[in-house]
């Protein structure tokens, strides 16, 4: 066994009433041979267990044959006649363990320990695919699967989702946009003169484009032929400017400057072509949620009628409604842009009028679509509204499906989560290192100046501190600044993990990226019901221990002067190794304490 | 599931029931065998539509010589389809297991606006524009005289209908506005007409409240549904207030110039008439001396909103005789308005009781009671002999009749308020001189009177003794239902105090300083770091939810929900920095507007940001349309925040004279009557969040008066159960703690049908065993 091959004698028969033909089985971890005691009998097998599907055998004590039964992917079953009851327990073993190498999960008919699964061809060359597409996935699966840690079975069950037909067509993940409101440019007045500025970025033209449609028809028509494109902005934030003026008759100024002016008239009146988008779309809202159907059954709002002032109502102003926009409605349309995504790729983030065209494509793509989209959004919507209307607990819960945390860069991840750590660490207990630093810091940075004054006082008689203590203390004083820059994780281009040396930073990373597999694992197999998951946990201990060494490795192995940050990087992935641990130490302990109870019970 | 509450087999389309499902049913039913009224209160996230709707259709089918009839009145229209669905996730179950015997009608009703299916039609954006769109395609006089000039447009959809006839009827099941619509479209019949006609045969109808309470519309929607029907209010917290709102008129000036322009049209169409038709009008004559019961020999398609003030015994008096002639009622009304005209044009604020308004008009514009009273209905009268079709042109008048017959009929529990103009903005004139009715029970007792068992339930009616009072009707059974949890999957908490440790409120005093802005914003701000997915934060009224939004937004505070970067002063920029650098998740922001449109629109994209994963906030106030029926539940709103108390504008004439009347009728007192009203309408936006028990939620309360006693203790049992003494006076740090901790514990997976002892789900055999047990108790 140990060298990972069997052989037994046995007959190998085509049907259960076939006598058979004697002879002997070799099984290793990758094929299985059967080799007839006459040489010249035709029944021969050599055939890998990636063919098998499927393996069932006669149970001890029932008064047949001990009988092992393999059927392949087409469906043809092979018997194997051992005999002894013994033999056949060791290849049944041998064949568990190869079917599973393979990644063939066996289906033992009266055990339902291991997951079982039986992956089509067409699931094997995707698997392939994603290892051979994703290098950091294939470091994983040679790490754990070539280790016998983790079953090949095991290791794609919780990459379901990224097996799943739709995955792959769509797995390029478009960037979303960001949510802050980039058009809400603040002028910037230099302060001396009356001139305003306002600053256009491609990106923000992207926004405006996408958020007010009337002012992308308007560049499409206007630029470049009857103005120029700084004429063009300039109206716009003359008009934007007009909009957020703060005097209370904002919009009777945007009234009048657009009677004056046509091309400005253009920002300033509502956007005609939004309010038919949102004729279009409110067409097929979900009807639970529908208020402007509930306004359509209002009979005690009939003008005049029902109570009109009794505060509830509120007033506005209405001669120049018309020319009034309101934060909040800015605000929605952003989000709604946002919540949409963009259409157009960073790339084409260029000039204006790459934007503009874009734009206007996408645009026409998405009127085509959208009549076949109503139709299937209607029917989307109904089974949608059945099932939230269930309550959920007062039944078996069905599926629902979800969508796939894809992370595009896992180091962002790892990063906002070590500076959350940090944060954390420095805002729950005082006596930390972190706050100590930062006290020391400004300690001797009051210390620096009461000198510095002292000195300025009583004038330069004798140095106070010797040249060298100021040095450390400013140079101090700058690493901290510097290095709470890094803490903050949000400028991964500045992070503490790029000053790593490239190795220490790949084999973190690496070292990361296993540990959260290991973990997944570990922690989905509990409770553990079964021998199998039994088995399972402590293999994931053992690596999750050996991960532990290493990374206590690292932290030592690494220069002194990055070695605290390496330690706060490392301490939350050690917090994790050591939670996995504790956990199962106390469910060992509980197990053995049942175990011994219900002995004591029996006894 | 199936179970038996006494003699009734309950069908429940659910493998299990949670005990306060089970108890409300067994209430309600004894509710119904007691042909009473009841008001039961149970809280929002326990199944409360379905238990209702599982019980009364399970107690029909067991009692099949008198077939009950289920009215069930919604609050909104979005609420009815919410209801419509789960009552066919019933009758699919029921019809699964019982067979066909199990089947029922069901439809919902709305306006042609929500059923109308005629493209021409549609096109028209309001309600008023569409009725008069299809009034003008099937009134009978325009049908005919398409029948001799096919240039006339009439609707096809209509015309089938009628050619149809009696054959035009729904198959049993359940059908939604929208599956009206698409079975109208596909039998090209009129949806609107056919669910018109089906509301007599069905054996569920859901509508609006409007359609019982309000006597315009009841009138001719809900005048021959059957005495034995079970009429259930849900969501009825508010009920007092849409009472009080269906029987209030208010003129203005331009209703009186509206209207005076309406008159002389009327004029001119008489003198039309008179020169072709003159027999017309004289028939129309004969008609009144005979009483006004005209209604029920029209055609359907003609039929009116009816009288506002619905007294039966009107409808068998003759019209008084000065108004029989069409000139003459014109000459009324004429007066009538320039009375009121004169009453408009006045600098004080007046109030004044109907009784001496009435006596006043009789005495200035010699128009007695009587006449007063009949106005509605000669109008109606007479604009249907006038064969007048655009009847959204005609508005005004309506509102001016209506008027004259609500003040002609009743002289107590209304009361006339005049003023010149807004007090909140006393620099613009704007005269209106208003109708109000105090008294909640008026328009509700021709309910109570006609229909067997109402039924009024909602999450929040505590106290629950003072509905009874307020409607004027004697339930048989009235509770209060708490909820058993099997986890504390609800945190309401009290926070008192901002960041800075300084007190935060709404109060007037305080609400706009900027202390408190900022405050306020923190908490957002804290909040938005830690909470994932759907955050609902309410407002006490729009203006102040502008302004607040405004200052968020000016001082950054806003961008930092969106995303980071707050500089307030040099002091603050390292703390700060550390601070928000940590929200680095950031979430979309939505706003509720007065626009209905874009409101929807918000709602809608805000789920979808909730779905996506990346989570939002959506702005609401309280009272306004979101907070009366938009459902929070599970991942939709892991958090309520509400900002301050939504106390009603207390300066409104309105509302004080409102006060007055409930002090000297019943006794209520002005501040307790507030306070009541707004803590109900607080726990009704906090409320939402819930949806079930595997569901979980926080809840805060962001003001310090929120902490007093007096307030507290008027948010209804539920939630002052799970208000640990140690949540009652929290600043943000602590609240944020608190939040962390639950939102930790809430994820754990737990035992859904709770820890022994104390069952929290009920299977059929639990429910076997009890009533077992409930036998042997009833029998020592």
């Amino acid at each position: 066994m140990a060298s990972g091959q069997v052989s037994k004698r046995v007959k190998f028969k085509s049907s259960v009433k076939d006598p058979g033909t004697p002879g002997r089985l070799f099984l290793t971890l990758e094929r299985l041979m059967f080799k007839p005691n006459s040489p010249n009998s035709a029944t021969k097998l050599n055939m890998e267990f990636r063919f098998v599907k499927n393996h069932k055998y006669t149970k001890e004590g029932s008064n047949k044959a001990p009988m092992l039964n393999l059927t392949s992917s087409q469906g043809v079953s092979y018997i194997f006649e051992f005999e002894s009851y013994d033999d056949l327990h060791v290849c049944k073993e041998c064949v568990g363990k190869a079917l599973s190498k393979t990644g063939e999960t066996p289906k033992p008919i009266d055990t339902s320990e291991v997951p079982s699964e039986q992956p089509s061809t067409e699931e094997l060359l995707l698997r392939m695919n994603m290892l051979r597409e994703n290098g950091e996935l294939q470091k994983l699966h040679m790490r754990f699967v070539s280790d016998g840690i983790l079953t090949e079975a095991e290791f794609w069950a919780t990459r379901k989702k990224l097996l799943g037909g739709n995955f792959s067509k769509k797995s390029k993940q478009r960037t979303g946009l960001k949510s802050f409101v980039l058009s809400d440019t603040k002028p910037s007045t230099d302060g001396r003169t009356n001139k305003v500025t306002f600053t256009l970025t491609p990106e923000i033209v992207r926004e405006v484009f996408a958020e007010k449609p009337a002012v992308h028809q308007a560049y499409l028509n206007l630029v470049p032929r009857k103005m120029s494109e700084r004429d063009f902005w300039s109206k716009y934030c003359r008009a934007e400017y007009l909009h957020h003026a703060k005097n209370a008759n904002a919009g009777a100024a945007a009234a009048a400057e657009a009677a004056e002016d046509e091309e400005l008239a253009l920002f300033l009146k509502p956007d005609d072509i939004l309010a038919s988008e949102t004729r279009r779309k409110i067409r097929c809202v979900d009807p639970t949620l529908d208020m402007e159907a509930d306004e359509g059954d209002d009979y005690t709002h009939l003008p005049d009628h029902g109570i009109v002032r009794d505060g509830s109502k509120e007033i506005t102003e209405s001669q120049h409604e018309h020319y009034r926009r309101t934060l909040s409605q800015e605000l929605n349309r952003h989000a709604a842009v946002v919540l949409q995504g963009t259409p157009i790729d960073e790339e084409q983030l260029k000039d204006t009028q790459t934007v503009a065209e874009a734009l206007k494509l996408s645009k026409q793509g998405q009127n085509a679509s959208n009549e076949e989209t109503d139709m299937n959004t209607n029917q989307d919507r109904l089974s949608r509204i059945s099932k939230m209307i269930e309550i959920d607990d007062l039944q078996a819960s069905s599926d629902l499906p979800l969508a796939p945390l894809s992370i595009k860069d896992p180091r962002d991840y790892f990063d906002s989560q070590q500076a959350t750590a940090l944060k954390n660490s420095r805002d729950t207990s005082i006596g930390n290192d972190p706050v100590k630093r930062i006290l020391s810091t400004e300690e001797s940075y009051a210390s620096l100046r009461d000198s510095i004054s002292h000195v300025k006082t009583t004038g330069l008689i004798n140095p106070i501190i010797t040249p060298e203590a100021a040095v450390k203390v400013l140079s101090v004083l700058t690493h901290n600044i510097s290095s709470t820059k890094y803490d903050i994780g949000k400028n991964h281009g500045l992070s503490f993990l790029d000053t790593l040396p490239n190795t220490s930073k790949e084999e973190l990373l690496y070292h990361w990226t296993s540990l959260q597999e290991l973990l997944r694992h570990y922690w989905s197999s509990y409770p553990i019901t079964t021998a199998y998951l039994y088995t399972k946990v402590s293999r994931l201990k053992d690596a999750m221990s050996k991960i532990d060494s290493q990374l206590q490795e690292l932290k030592e192995s690494v220069q002194s002067d990055l070695r605290h940050q390496v330690t706060l990087l490392v301490r939350p992935m050690q917090q994790a190794i050591e939670a996995a641990m504790q956990h199962h130490d106390a469910e060992l302990q509980k197990r053995s304490a049942r175990s011994g109870e219900r002995s004591n019970g029996y006894t | 599931m199936k179970f038996q509450i006494e003699d009734v087999t309950v069908c429940f389309p659910y493998d299990h029931i949670y005990p306060e499902q089970y108890s409300y049913m067994v209430e309600l039913k004894r509710a119904l065998d007691a042909k009473g009224h009841c008001l039961l209160e149970m809280p929002t996230g326990t199944g409360k539509t379905i238990a209702l709707l599982s019980l009364i259709t399970s107690y029909t089918l067991s009692k099949p010589q008198g077939a009950i009839k289920l009215i069930y009145c919604t609050r909104t229209v979005h609420e009815m389809e919410k209801t419509l669905a789960e009552l066919k996730l019933l009758h699919n179950y029921q019809v699964k297991h019982l067979g066909p015997a199990a089947k029922i009608l069901a439809i919902g009703l709305s306006s042609r606006k929500n059923l109308c299916v005629n493209p021409n039609v549609l096109e028209a954006n309001n309600r008023d524009s569409v009725d008069a769109a299809c009034r003008k395609r099937t009134a009978s006089w325009v049908r005919a005289l398409s029948a001799e000039n096919p240039n006339v447009e009439t609707c096809e959809f209509f015309e089938n209908y009628e050619r149809t006839a009696s054959g035009a009827v729904l198959p049993p099941g359940v059908y939604t506005l929208q599956d009206l619509r698409a079975f109208g479209k596909e039998k090209g019949w009129c949806p609107y007409f056919l669910a018109r006609h089906m509301v007599q045969l069905a054996n569920v109808v859901v509508y609006s409240y409007q359609y019982l309470l309000d006597p315009k519309v009841a009138g001719i929607i809900s005048k021959e549904m059957q005495k034995e029907s079970v009429v259930v209010f849900d969501e009825a917290h508010n009920i007092d207030n849409v009472c009080i709102e269906a029987l209030s008129v208010s003129v203005r000036r331009q209703t009186l110039d509206g209207a005076s322009r309406n008159i002389s049209r009327i004029e001119q169409e008489i003198n039309r008439f008179k020169a072709t038709d003159a027999n017309r009008l004289r028939d129309e004559y004969k008609r009144l001396v005979n009483g006004l019961a005209l209604s029920g020999n029209l055609p359907g398609s003609d039929s009116w909103l009816s009288n506002p003030a619905l007294p039966d015994d009107i409808l068998r008096e003759a019209v008084p005789g000065n108004i029989r002639r069409a000139e003459h009622f014109l000459h009324v009304l004429r007066r009538l308005l320039q009375y009121l005209t004169v009453r408009l044009d006045t600098e004080d604020v007046e109030k004044e009781s109907p009784i001496s308004f009435v006596a006043s008009i009789n005495n200035q514009a010699g128009i007695d009671q009587k006449t007063l009273k009949f106005c509605y209905d000669r109008l109606h009268s007479l604009m249907l002999t006038l064969e007048i079709t655009d009847t959204d042109d005609f508005l005004h008048v309506q509102t001016i009749c209506d008027f004259a017959t609500l003040v002609g009929t009743y002289s107590r529990g209304f009361s006339i308020i005049i003023e010149p103009f807004d007090e909140r903005m006393p620099h613009i004139p704007d005269p209106v001189l208003q109708l109000s009715c105090h008294d909640a029970s008026l328009a509700i007792k021709p309910v109570f009177d006609r229909f067997q068992s109402v039924v009024i339930t909602s999450g929040t009616l505590s106290p629950i003794d003072l509905y009874p009072r307020l409607l004027n009707f004697h339930p048989v059974v009235s509770r209060s239902f708490k909820m058993s949890l099997t986890r504390d999957c609800i945190c309401p908490m009290v926070l008192t105090r901002g960041s800075d440790q300084l007190p935060v409120s709404t109060k007037f005093d305080m609400r706009s300083d900027p202390g408190v802005v900022r405050n306020y914003g923190k908490l957002l701000v804290e909040m938005v770091s830690i909470v994932p997915d759907g955050i609902v934060c309410f407002f006490v009224s729009y203006s102040y939810m502008d302004g607040i939004i405004n200052t968020w937004n000016e001082s950054g505070l806003l961008k930092d929900v969106l995303v980071v970067g707050y500089v307030s002063s040099f002091h603050l920029v390292f703390l700060m920095i550390l601070l928000f650098q940590e929200i680095m998740q950031h979430k979309l922001v939505f706003i509720e507007t007065q626009d209905v449109v874009e409101t929807t629109l918000a709602l809608d994209n805000y789920r979808r940001a909730c779905d996506c994963g990346r989570g939002a906030v959506f702005f609401s106030v309280a009272r306004g349309k979101v907070a009366e029926g938009i459902d929070f539940d599970r991942h939709y709103g892991r958090l309520v925040i509400m900002f301050g108390i939504p106390f009603q504008y207390t300066l409104s004439k309105i509302l004080l004279a409102r006060l007055e009347y409930l002090r000297d009728t019943f006794q209520i007192k002005e501040g307790d009557f507030l306070t009541f009203d707004a803590l109900r309408q607080a726990a009704q936006c906090v409320g939402r969040v819930i949806r079930s028990k595997a569901d979980y939620g926080m809840m805060i309360f962001a003001d310090k008066r929120y902490s007093r006693h007096d307030k507290r203790s008027k948010l209804p049992g539920w939630i002052l159960s799970h208000l640990r003494d140690a949540h009652l006076n929290l600043s943000t740090d602590m609240a944020l703690h608190i939040a962390r901790e639950f939102l930790r514990k809430m994820a754990q997976p737990y035992d859904k049908t709770g820890s022994s002892g104390k069952k929290t789900l009920l299977s059929q055999e639990d429910l076997e065993k009890m009533d077992g047990s409930g036998l042997q108790e009833r029998l020592y």
